[in-house]
């Protein structure tokens, strides 16, 4: 027998529902994980298109004729610099050093904005000689993938830039804290996947 | 009336901050000196493979293929322990048992992928090249 009212005089029970705090960021860090995670398999999926397309040049250019190993190199590096410039500004958040993070932020803008500036130079090249996403199934997976990723690059740096008025206006909070944090994660992913793209792509492609 | 607003909102923000203390949980875990670490090795293991390219160094393009994808793995690996700062410890090991997750799904779709289209164009009708050009 459940006895649901309470005996007179006696007050009504009280609950008090313990919060969890396994997470001391309520879980945002590792929910972010799983997103990056989810996003692996978006390029999964792109490189293994492109893995089977790859060879398929309908007699147009290959990527032998194609690509400019100097500029991916070039690339390549920025993209690293980039990484480690995100690091310094991490480094400089935990020291609460709000100019310098800001400064580190706005040199990893600017290597991905030149990143993303070459990109698009060998883009419009490609496409000025007539190798474009039409022109073969090899073309439409490589402009797919690498196109992909650069989507991604930019999307970073408005996050990036978004962040940057953010901390400027509101200092460096918890909440900013976290945010710098998902988008170092995001960041670095992206640097990753762009070690994918030069090997198996870029270096590969020009071998054969 | 907005301008009133922030620095309320900001100092009721940052003294949220300060209840929960100034240690990071998560914290950014790395220091200058494995962010640096990991830069160095990460310069080492990309001149390799784009100096194995483009200076031809090994006669055998698929050997050179197996190097330099091997050379893209140890890096990956890197930049997971020195950049993002993988261990088997941080959520209660949630985010390797992830990234393990993740690691098999993409094996599969990469292999599978590959081994199942690779001599599916066999089992097409055989067009020349200046046919396939008139394809639309």
């Amino acid at each position: 027998m459940h006895e649901t009212t309470p005996p007179p005089g006696a007050t009504a029970p009280v609950f008090y529902e313990q919060e969890e705090h396994a997470h001391g960021d309520g879980g945002t860090l590792f929910g972010f994980w799983i997103y990056l995670m989810g996003d692996s398999l978006i390029f999964a999926v792109l490189f293994a298109c492109y893995g089977v397309l790859g060879r398929n040049f309908a007699a147009g250019p290959s990527g032998a004729d194609l690509f400019d190993l100097r500029l991916v190199a070039v690339n390549t590096g920025l993209l690293l610099l980039s990484s480690i410039t995100y690091g310094f500004a991490m480094l400089e958040m935990d020291r609460d050093r709000i100019d310098k993070t800001l400064a580190w932020l706005a040199v990893t803008g600017l290597l991905g904005a030149a990143f993303l500036g070459i990109e698009l130079y060998e883009f419009a090249h490609l496409i000025r000689e007539g190798a474009t996403p039409q022109r073969s199934a090899f073309l439409s997976s490589f402009f797919t993938l690498v196109g992909t990723h650069g989507l991604h690059v930019t999307f970073g740096i408005v996050w990036l830039v978004t962040l940057m008025v953010q901390v400027r206006r509101r200092g460096l909070i918890v909440e900013n804290q976290r945010r710098l944090m998902c988008l170092s994660m995001f960041w670095h992913f992206l640097d990753v996947v762009w070690i994918g793209v030069f090997t198996f792509v870029y270096l590969m492609g020009v071998m054969q | 009336m907005s301008q009133a607003a922030e620095p309320g909102l900001a100092g009721r923000s940052h003294g949220h901050g300060e209840a929960h203390g100034e240690h990071h949980p998560h914290g950014t875990q790395g220091t200058f000196r494995s962010y640096v670490t990991g830069f160095v090795l990460s310069v080492i293991l990309t001149a390799i493979p784009f100096w194995l390219v483009m200076g031809d160094v090994l006669d055998d393009t698929r050997l050179t293929g197996i190097v330099i994808m091997g050379f893209a793995a140890v890096q990956i690996v890197v930049h997971m322990i020195y950049f993002l700062h993988m261990n088997t410890k941080s959520e209660g090991g949630w985010t390797f048992l992830a990234l393990l997750f993740t690691l098999i799904l993409v094996v599969i779709t990469l292999v599978g992928s590959i081994w199942v289209m690779y001599h599916l164009d066999q089992n097409m009708m055989p067009m020349p090249p200046h046919e396939a050009l008139q394809k639309p």
